[in-house]
């Protein structure tokens, strides 16, 4: 078991040690420490418009996946309607179709309908690729909604608007947050579509990333990787003493 | 009571059912149209030195036959195969510990450290195994200062440096789901099992171990189909030497901006994945009638 956790902690123990050497050669155990390639990432101009284009990308695609998902898990829920197996099929199908397969069948679509090099198509690409997640995290809180709470509220004279202000979506509010956070997150990481959906102008902070290392071999690309890890796994930590990552994933023993 | 309506009309007792279907109607609309223009494409024929498609013509299809190609296609199979295995085989005990601990400490330790990587994204995690396995890397400079080898070991650009990343990368999900199918299984079975004189070893073989069945199925399946997807692993640390379909298709794309050749490699690459999880579904069909539920 330690073989195993020894091996999926391994490269960010290396990577961490790689930022903090003040050697630009990769050499272990470094010789002397420094904060330099932190400075460096930090200022390195297409960093910062990666980040940017990412964050702005991220907000976009998150919150259009979470309002478009969580409309759509509800009626899923609680409503029969025609095509409701079909949409949810195509919706949940981005997770078996490889990613360079949707980046490059948005590529297409955007030239023919003139949307190539712009944000939009980026964002709606990335709305697809998260949907799946966000339709996930809101089923678990759907299915562990008392229906008689709402029942009770529509009998004592609550119109369905007021219904759902005021009983369903405080209840689902923990299922909303996590798939919204998993949205942000899944979108600001992704590569491979974006990679063929991007152009130079809107590039997000991995493509950025993997441009970078594919033409320089300096620690920065280490140091942002640090920065990237402590963010994340702080992210996570946190969902976990708010949320229960056991819950949102299913994982809990019964 | 609620009538059944269509997609498109309110019925009494649905309300919003039309805002709240519409716009995810719209998303699966635009992804089924982004799928159609790889079909599209992949029936058209290349024209060089234009982005616009030629004629109508199967010759695409034709071409992916070619030894070059072919081999492709079977090293991808292969890299996958061997990464959903070895993922299964590590990713087995990590999702076990992960039900079974009463260490609610060491439970969630294990579970961030399993689950962060999934959020790093694969660059981040492409970029950390190539400091990892290169020449000069970390487990090469530290043998090499054992004194226990005398030149670097290759990894980079080799099947095995692409594989020991991508298990990584992959591992993450597997833990998920063979921890969700472990959790669902009644601990009754066991209590059972032990109480009739079983021991811990007989007791996981005949009762733990068959009732995840379909946990682990569902997760080999997963995995191969996340590695299938893989582009940044192979690209960076197979370096060219070690190319998989989604390698082959950014090359065509954007070196020879031959687009309908790539289209037509999506399409059979989907057609592949969508046979081993009709396959696998067929498998699932026996299993599932001694799952737990």
């Amino acid at each position: 078991m330690l073989a195993i956790l020894a091996f999926l902690l391994l490269p960010s123990v290396v990577v961490v040690l790689a930022a903090f050497n003040d050697s630009a050669l990769l050499s272990f155990p470094p010789h002397a420490w420094s904060l330099r390639w932190f400075a460096k990432a930090v200022e390195y101009r297409d960093f910062q418009e990666g980040l940017r284009n990412g964050l702005i990308v991220a907000s976009w695609a998150s919150a259009i996946a979470l309002a478009v998902g969580a409309a759509f898990a509800f009626a899923i829920d609680h409503y029969k309607f025609r095509l409701k197996a079909p949409i949810e099929a195509v919706l949940l199908s981005p997770l078996f179709v490889p990613h360079f397969t949707v980046g490059l069948g948005f590529l297409i679509l955007a030239a023919q309908i003139g949307l190539a090099r712009t944000y939009t198509i980026v964002v709606v690409c990335h709305v697809i690729l998260v949907l799946p997640f966000v339709l996930r995290s809101v089923y678990v809180s759907l299915r562990n909604l008392d229906r008689r709470l709402e029942l009770a509220a529509a009998s004592l004279g609550a119109p369905p608007l007021r219904v759902l202000a005021t009983i369903t979506l405080p209840l689902l509010l923990p299922g909303l947050v996590s798939g919204w956070l998993f949205a942000a997150i899944l979108s600001f990481n992704e590569f491979t579509a974006s990679l063929f959906v991007t152009a130079q102008r809107t590039q997000t902070l991995p493509v950025v990333m993997y441009n970078y290392v594919r033409e320089y071999a300096d620690p920065s690309m280490a140091a942002l990787s640090v920065i990237y890890i402590t963010a994340t796994a702080v992210l996570l930590t946190l969902a976990n003493a708010f949320f229960g990552l056991n819950k949102i994933l299913n994982v809990e023993q019964h | 009571m609620p009538v059944c309506g269509g997609a498109g009309r309110v019925v009494k007792g649905q309300p919003f059912l039309r805002s709240f279907v519409t716009p995810a109607a719209l998303c699966a609309f635009a992804f089924l149209a982004a799928m159609a223009a790889v079909l599209q494409y992949s029936v058209r024929t290349f024209v060089p030195g234009s982005l616009e498609p030629g004629g109508f013509a199967l010759e695409n299809f034709a071409d992916l036959l070619k030894p070059l190609y072919a081999r492709v296609f079977i090293d991808t199979v292969w890299i996958c195969f061997l990464t959903a295995v070895f993922t299964l085989l590590i990713g087995y005990p990590l999702a076990y510990a992960l039900v079974r601990l009463r260490n609610q400490f060491a439970k969630s330790f294990i579970l961030i450290t399993v689950i962060t990587p999934l959020f790093l994204g694969e660059v981040v995690r492409t970029y950390s195994w190539i400091i990892v396995l290169g020449n000069n890397g970390f487990i090469n400079s530290v043998l090499l200062k054992l004194g226990l080898i005398a030149q670097p070991i290759q990894f980079m650009f080799t099947t095995v440096g692409v594989v020991v990343a991508l298990v990584h990368v992959t591992m993450p999900v597997m833990v998920v789901i063979l921890a969700a199918a472990l959790s669902h299984i009644d601990r009754n079975y066991l209590r059972a099992a032990e109480s009739l004189g079983a021991g811990p070893i007989r007791a996981f073989a005949t009762v733990t171990l068959p009732l995840s069945m379909p946990g682990i199925v569902a997760g080999v399946t997963t995995a191969f189909a996340w590695t299938f997807s893989a582009f940044a692993t192979p690209q960076l640390i197979g370096g060219g030497r070690v190319n998989m379909i989604s390698n082959l298709v950014y090359q065509l794309g954007f070196a020879s901006f031959n687009f309908p050749f790539a289209a037509s490699l999506c399409v059979a690459g989907l057609t592949l994945i969508v046979i081993i999880l009709w396959l696998t579904r067929l498998a699932m069909r026996p299993l599932e009638r001694i799952g737990p539920h």
